[in-house]
């Protein structure tokens, strides 16, 4: 483990950028001002004055923390407050995303990164749900392998990194198979518990009405969990990108991970910065479709 | 011979609890049970709280098995669940992710009715429970009396011979719940189901049984069985009128007499229990 700890030390600092960069765009919705009035032209009778009043205000407050952030990355290199160098204005940022876009480099990156980490975390779910479901069912399994879970969980994905590279090689299989590895625990221990945690009444009228345990399980374990098992899935979503973008940055020939790094050294730093921008971009869209995708299965949930 | 036969029947648990693990007691909920219930009878038991009520209507429903003696319905020995008896629970158990018609027809899903039919037949049975108009809401959407009345739709949808119901008014307000009493009569009655009814109230199982079967505290047997029969019934009294009557006083204070000593031997046992 000795040897592999300046890497991972060198990944985690080069982690930084994108993780403070993260929740500063994520606690507001990700598409804001533009697409809220669009609604509204819709059903213009209906929608009285002080309705579209306040759907504006609702659009301006929810971008109005992002619009600040951009302001104040274009301002203050240009006030010198920050050197420009290190930290160029936003407007040169979006001229160098542009400029890469244009020439098919942004597409081929991001095109490496989402196949890596959509395959990692797809694997992750179709594994992980029906194994939980089969480990929360049978409790002493569960009372079993829960300590170990639990250390798996807490051991944090990166630090694994060089093992994986050491056993897989530098190639996509030891990349995608982090991902799996990062994405699989929080599903797993989600789904456990969900199963764990059904109300046990509805169990009692399952087994009162002679369902078979299949039955039991597609009828009753199955959508109960739904809501927690998604909460797993979430995290798991967020996780898939933060792992596979520190993969990228230690050995890879393509990515936004690549791409960041490489931008470094070769001190073009706009460009750092436009995948940095496009990370966080795929990040909140992803979490979005997510959370979407959630509500949609869980509207029966009462509203808290 | 009788729908529901309780021949000397015994249920006894191992002790979870800690303090006793020394003597590795074992807990006796039911001690002897003998009672027999006629097809389309309505009976009530009542006892007071720790009595082994709940486990007779598990045992009934074939969700555990006796550890002696035994239980014969038509004759037959239960051995496990059965769609021939239906059981309502005190806390609704309706599926939150269902709407109320949902519900019902999960009830028929266990069955081979087929899917047309099913949302026929659930909607008949939310008509029959006074719920018309609400099968698209959800659980959260409807009060504890509309639950409670799905989730005796519910029970009754799939036609067992036999319906199990555990408490199922005790978590609802006084009017609810009374209106509830009546609706369930009148059920009863229309169905000709046979019903066993389990109650820690006195006035509800006066109210609601043909016959009462009170229960010792721990462990539990069956002290005595009173038949109910309130003549100002028969002339179409229900709700205050057969309640303030004085028949009706009559046999709430035979029961609560049966009960008084058992519900204070019960408050004993908790008392030295906790105080362990």
């Amino acid at each position: 483990m000795s040897t592999g700890t300046d890497t991972t030390v060198a990944a985690l600092a080069g982690l930084a950028p994108p993780v403070d960069e993260a929740p500063a765009v994520r606690k507001t919705a990700p598409a804001p001002a533009p697409a809220k009035p669009t609604p509204v032209p819709a059903a213009p009778r209906a929608v009285s004055v002080g309705r579209l009043g306040r759907l504006l205000r609702a659009a301006g407050l929810r971008s109005a923390a992002i619009l600040a952030l951009l302001a104040l990355w274009e301002t203050a290199p240009r006030l010198g407050l920050v050197d420009a160098t290190f930290l160029p204005p936003v407007s040169e940022v979006a001229e160098a995303w542009w400029e890469l876009l244009a020439d098919g480099q942004l597409g081929e990156h991001t095109g490496a990164s989402l196949i890596r980490s959509f395959g990692g975390f797809g694997i992750a779910v179709v594994v992980a749900v029906p194994l939980g479901l089969l480990i929360g069912w049978y409790r002493p399994v569960a009372a079993l392998l829960g300590p170990l879970l639990e250390v798996f969980r807490n051991t944090a994905a990166l630090a694994l990194l060089p093992v994986f590279v050491l056993l897989l090689g530098i190639g996509e299989t030891s990349k995608v198979s982090i991902v799996v590895y990062a994405c699989v625990w929080p599903i797993l221990l989600n789904t456990i518990s969900a199963v764990g945690n059904a109300d046990p009444t509805l169990v009692k009228l399952a087994r009162s009405m002679d369902l078979s345990t299949p039955r039991l399980f597609q009828k009753v374990i199955l959508p109960a969990s739904v809501p927690a098992i998604f909460t797993g899935i979430r995290l798991a979503g967020a996780v898939s990108i933060l792992v596979l973008v520190a993969a990228e940055m230690i050995g890879a020939k393509a990515g936004l991970g690549y791409l960041i790094n490489a931008s470094q050294y070769n001190f073009a730093i706009p460009q750092m910065y436009a995948g940095i921008v496009t990370i966080s971009a795929i990040g909140v869209a992803f979490n979005q479709l997510l959370v979407t995708i959630e509500r949609r299965l869980s509207l029966w949930r009462v509203p808290a | 011979m009788a729908k529901i036969v309780f021949d000397s029947v015994t249920k006894s648990f191992p002790t979870k609890d800690r303090k006793n693990r020394r003597g590795r007691e074992e807990f006796t909920a039911l001690d002897g049970i003998d009672l027999e219930i006629e097809a389309g009878e309505f009976v009530v038991v009542v006892g007071p709280s720790g009595c082994g009520k709940s486990t007779l209507l598990d045992l009934l429903g074939g969700l555990t098995r006796p550890t002696s003696g035994r239980i014969l319905l038509d004759g037959r020995p239960v051995t496990g669940p059965g769609l021939d008896r239906g059981i309502v629970f005190q806390q609704y158990a309706l599926l939150p992710w269902r709407t109320a018609l949902g519900n019902i027809e999960f009830g028929l899903e266990a069955t081979g009715v087929p899917r047309r039919e099913r949302t026929d037949r659930a909607r008949e049975f939310l008509d029959l429970v006074g719920l018309t108009g609400f099968g698209d809401r959800h659980p959260h959407e409807l009060s504890g009396g509309m639950r409670q009345r799905v989730a005796i739709a519910r029970s009754l949808a799939y036609d067992p011979d036999v319906l199990l119901m555990d408490e199922p008014f005790a978590a609802l307000d006084a009017q609810t719940r009374e209106s509830l009493q009546d609706e369930l009569r009148r059920i009863w009655q229309r169905t000709g189901k046979t019903v066993v009814f389990i109650t820690h109230g006195i006035e509800e199982a006066v109210y609601l049984g043909q016959r009462v079967a009170v229960m010792t505290s721990r462990p539990g047997r069956v002290k005595e069985v009173v038949p109910v029969s309130l003549g100002t019934r028969g002339a179409g009294a229900t709700g205050e009128d057969l309640r303030s009557s004085p028949e009706f006083a009559r046999y709430r204070h035979e029961i609560w007499t049966l009960l008084h000593d058992e519900v204070a031997r019960a408050q004993q046992l908790e008392k030295e229990e906790a105080s362990v």
